[in-house]
């Protein structure tokens, strides 16, 4: 087995940037991409805020090229997986065994609504191109045949941890030698169905979420887009450019307590710290900075903090939810937060915590709440919690 | 009250799709929750849904929903208090 | 990456659950869409547990129960599943109440249990499995995918065994949905007699199968499943052999090696020239066997074949039913499982004798 996997490229689309650079600039200046909803057509428009990516529809097809009828969820992921397949300059490489492995949970669910809306009337109605790319696995497909890649192309679903599995799936297929460079990530459009169902959770807050506050009072939905370029040692030293970093480690567990809640002293995201941590071979006081799953709910703040009081009491890193600039992008949420970490370690940048104003007094830690650069980042975990129980980390480590 | 307690009864076990029990079997005191029928968190959000789209009654964080929910009679006596029978 | 496979259970449109002889007769359908012959689950989970469960989910936490109870493993050291459609009762439940309550509040648990990873996840909730857990939903390679994870996981550390599953449903809607996309038979047909209809369309099918792979032989093996690969959209039929050899390479043999082959014919005319094509050429002279008139066609029925192999290879023998008068001269040792899905993904299986 190949050992090293290396970042070498990232690309991300969200609520508060259409491409790595709109997003690193939104971060410096603390601006938030949660607003009224505009785009999405729902009732909740007025009630419900969310981070949506801040153009139309047939303005995404302007930019990916695919027609303006094509799922959201489609677009989004061709913008963010180009940027980073052109950032990495592996697209120059001949001969390579490439893959594209995305993540996603709601796919082409956003036409499949309109599908639906005529459909229920009648049986016979509904436009059919609107449903034919309802499956997850077809919105993947899709982008890697326009991103040319075909040598494997996979998608996979396990709710908000889903493009943390993604990772390390691609970064799997490469230390066993199946693929030389593999594009990873996820992708997820707002969608009513989504909107509805946290709503019918009770989880959506009505205000701006305010991940790890005591008075937190739920997450905001946001969309969008995030990948990395990983590959190989040998493929790394073919490249002009320097590796973002390398990713170190990483550990899938279920926490089998709720289909929907995290148990209360979270042990599946412990679980999943301490093995990432284990394979990497750190210490807890190696970390430098955590990018927290961080949603705002109640539970999942609550649990995740305690798995986090549990590794690593006394010593806390710099830690930080950047859920409150983008809102919980789900399938695509650990995409787009690897993509924040690899440039967090490449720029010694540590991202605040918007809207803290009282830290959860069950911790005796707190989230960053201002942006800082030149920091010495050598180490950050990223953790990603979703229904099911299913909590993955990922740890990227500089060179 | 004891036609909205029966009704109630019907709508909680097509609801939370209670198979094995009928309506007349869940008593008006039974707890709801815990031992009693061993209902759980996601059965809150279900019952939630079911005072909102019976009875046009808003319960908003679960923590009141269980309260509300402690028995058939205290979701009776919810309903009788706040809002106009609609079924 | 050679695997043991310790036990496999499936739910079919066959009576393949909770049965001991082997596909012993076969269950006809007269119409194009074949429908799981599911058990009385009271035996296999908790009735309180049950309640709230859709279709798929009961199957396949009955099967996932069922095959690590064979296997005698209480809790397995991975839970990989693969699924093209996820679940689509309860995701159609909770699309049919959005729309139609206009997005007033409507079932919480339908949105829930409508996420692609509910299965992996209802069973690790179920057995207390804290352990690796992940889903595969890669349209018609969703089963290969996570036999490819499986496979990599046992020549990991720290795992010896996982269980694995593929599964798809059919609802009334879906059957609508891809009855209007023109995919199935418009007259009725018998699935025992779909090979000989030379038509367009296939029958609809769906399915769960789940086996516990294992690094180690042990003595109740029923076969090893030595690799699998998928390739996607070959340019043509050139294509596919040269996929089909390459990969036979890097599996050290011949096709001279293999025993028997299944292949994925669904009756469909245009859908099966592919497999015609290549049993004119690469394919002559392999013995080979069909399934899908048993399962019907659906993204993940390749869990199923595997399922027909391992009971073929541990049999020695194809089942009688099966009708294609295939006698071993000798031991079963390879049997290679080849299907395509509507031409997209091609998928191949190698399976061995332990």
């Amino acid at each position: 087995m190949n050992n090293a996997v290396f970042v070498v490229g990232v690309g991300v689309i969200s609520g508060i940037g259409n491409n790595v650079t709109e997003c690193l600039d939104a971060l410096e200046k603390g601006k938030a991409g949660i607003n009224k909803i505009n785009y999405l057509r729902t009732n909740h428009r007025d009630l419900l805020p969310a981070a949506e990516v801040k153009l139309s529809n047939n303005e995404l097809s302007a930019i990916c090229g695919f027609s303006p009828t094509t799922s959201r969820t489609a677009m989004l992921s061709m913008i963010a997986a180009k940027e980073a397949w052109d950032n990495s300059g592996v697209n120059k490489l001949p001969a390579l065994r490439t893959g594209f492995v995305s993540a996603s949970t709601a796919g082409g669910i956003d036409k499949t609504e309109d599908f639906f809306t005529h459909f229920l009337a009648d049986k016979t109605k509904g436009k059919l191109r609107d449903i034919i790319n309802h499956e997850c696995g077809s919105i993947t497909n899709m982008v890697a045949e326009k991103l040319g890649i075909k040598s494997h192309i996979s998608t996979i679903s396990t709710a908000c941890s889903s493009s943390a599995n993604a990772i390390m799936y691609g970064a799997r297929l490469i230390k066993h030698n199946i693929l030389d460079a593999v594009i990873a990530g996820g992708t997820d459009a707002l969608t009513r169905f989504t909107l509805n169902g946290f709503n019918t959770l009770l989880v959506l807050d009505e205000h701006y979420c305010k991940p790890f506050d005591e008075n937190r009072n739920g997450l905001n939905l946001g969309e969008g887009a995030g990948y990395v370029v990983l590959v190989s040692e040998h493929v790394a030293s073919l490249l002009k450019q320097r590796p973002y970093c390398a990713l170190s480690g990483y550990f899938n567990a279920n926490d089998a307590y709720h289909q929907t809640s995290t148990s209360f002293d979270g042990d599946g995201p412990y679980m999943a710290m301490a093995g990432a941590l284990m394979m990497s071979g750190l210490q807890p006081g190696d970390i430098d900075y955590i990018n927290l799953h961080g949603t705002g709910t109640q539970n999942n703040d609550s649990s995740e903090g305690a798995a986090i009081q549990r590794l690593f009491h006394p010593h806390y890193p710099k830690m930080s939810s950047t859920k409150s600039f983008t809102g919980h992008t789900l399938g695509a949420s650990a995409g787009v937060e690897a993509v924040f970490s690899a440039l967090a370690i490449q720029q010694g940048i540590v991202y605040p915590n918007l809207r803290l104003e009282e830290p959860m007094v069950a911790f005796p830690f707190a989230p960053e709440t201002a942006f800082s650069k030149q920091q010495d980042i050598k180490h950050v975990l990223s953790n990603s919690v979703g229904f099911g129980g299913n909590c993955s980390s990922l740890i990227f480590s500089k060179l | 009250m004891d036609k909205l307690i029966v009704d109630l009864k019907e709508q909680i076990a097509v609801q939370l799709k209670l198979k094995n029990i009928k309506p007349e079997d869940i008593g008006d005191d039974e707890p709801l929750f815990g031992a009693g029928l061993g209902l759980d968190s996601l059965d809150v959000l279900e019952l939630i849904v079911l005072l909102k789209q019976k009875y046009k009654l808003r319960v908003t964080n679960p923590e009141d929903g269980l309260k509300v929910f402690k028995s058939v009679r205290t979701m009776a006596e919810f309903i009788t208090a706040n809002g106009v029978q609609n079924t | 990456m050679k695997t043991y496979i310790r036990s496999t259970v499936t739910i079919s449109p066959q009576k393949t659950f909770n049965n001991p002889v082997f596909l012993n007769e076969l269950t006809e359908y007269t119409s194009n869409r074949l429908t799981c012959i599911e058990p009385d689950y009271s035996e296999a989970i908790d009735p309180k547990l049950i309640r709230r469960m859709s279709r798929i989910i009961k199957m396949s936490v009955a099967s996932a129960l069922a095959c690590l109870k064979d296997a005698e493993i209480a809790s397995p050291d991975a839970i990989v599943t693969g699924t093209a459609y996820g679940c689509l009762e309860d995701t159609g439940i909770f699309l049919t109440n959005m729309v139609q309550e206009n997005e007033e509040p409507v079932t919480p648990v339908a949105f829930v249990q409508s996420t692609h990873n509910t299965i992996g996840a209802q069973v690790a909730l179920l057995i207390k499995c804290n352990r690796y857990n992940n889903t595969f939903v890669s349209s018609g390679a969703s089963f290969e995918n996570a036999l490819l994870d499986a496979m990599m996981l046992l020549a990991e550390n720290n795992t010896t065994n996982v269980l694995v599953g593929g599964m798809d449903e059919i609802t009334d809607m879906s059957h609508i949905v891809l009855s209007r996309m023109g995919l199935y038979k418009r007259q009725p047909v018998s699935n025992l007699n779909l090979f000989n209809t030379n038509s367009k369309g296939t029958i609809n099918g769906e399915g769960v199968a789940f086996f516990l792979l294992e690094n180690t032989p042990s003595e109740n093996d029923l076969a090893c499943i030595d690799g699998a690969a998928t390739f996607y959209k070959p340019e043509d039929i050139e294509g596919i052999k040269q996929h089909i050899s390459a990969f036979l390479i890097t599996q050290h043999i011949n096709y001279n090696d293999i025993n028997l082959l299944i292949i994925g014919n669904n009756g469909d005319a245009k859908n099966d020239e592919i497999y015609e094509r290549l049993r004119q050429s690469v394919f002559n002279e392999i013995p080979s066997i069909n399934y899908k008139h048993l399962c019907g066609e659906y993204p993940t029925s390749t869990a199923f074949a595997t399922w027909l192999g391992a009971n073929v290879i541990k049999n020695n023998n194809t089942p009688a039913s099966l009708n294609n008068n295939y006698s071993p001269k000798t031991q079963i040792n390879k049997v290679l499982i080849y299907n395509h899905y509507q031409n997209i993904y091609h998928s191949l299986i190698l399976m061995s004798s332990c």
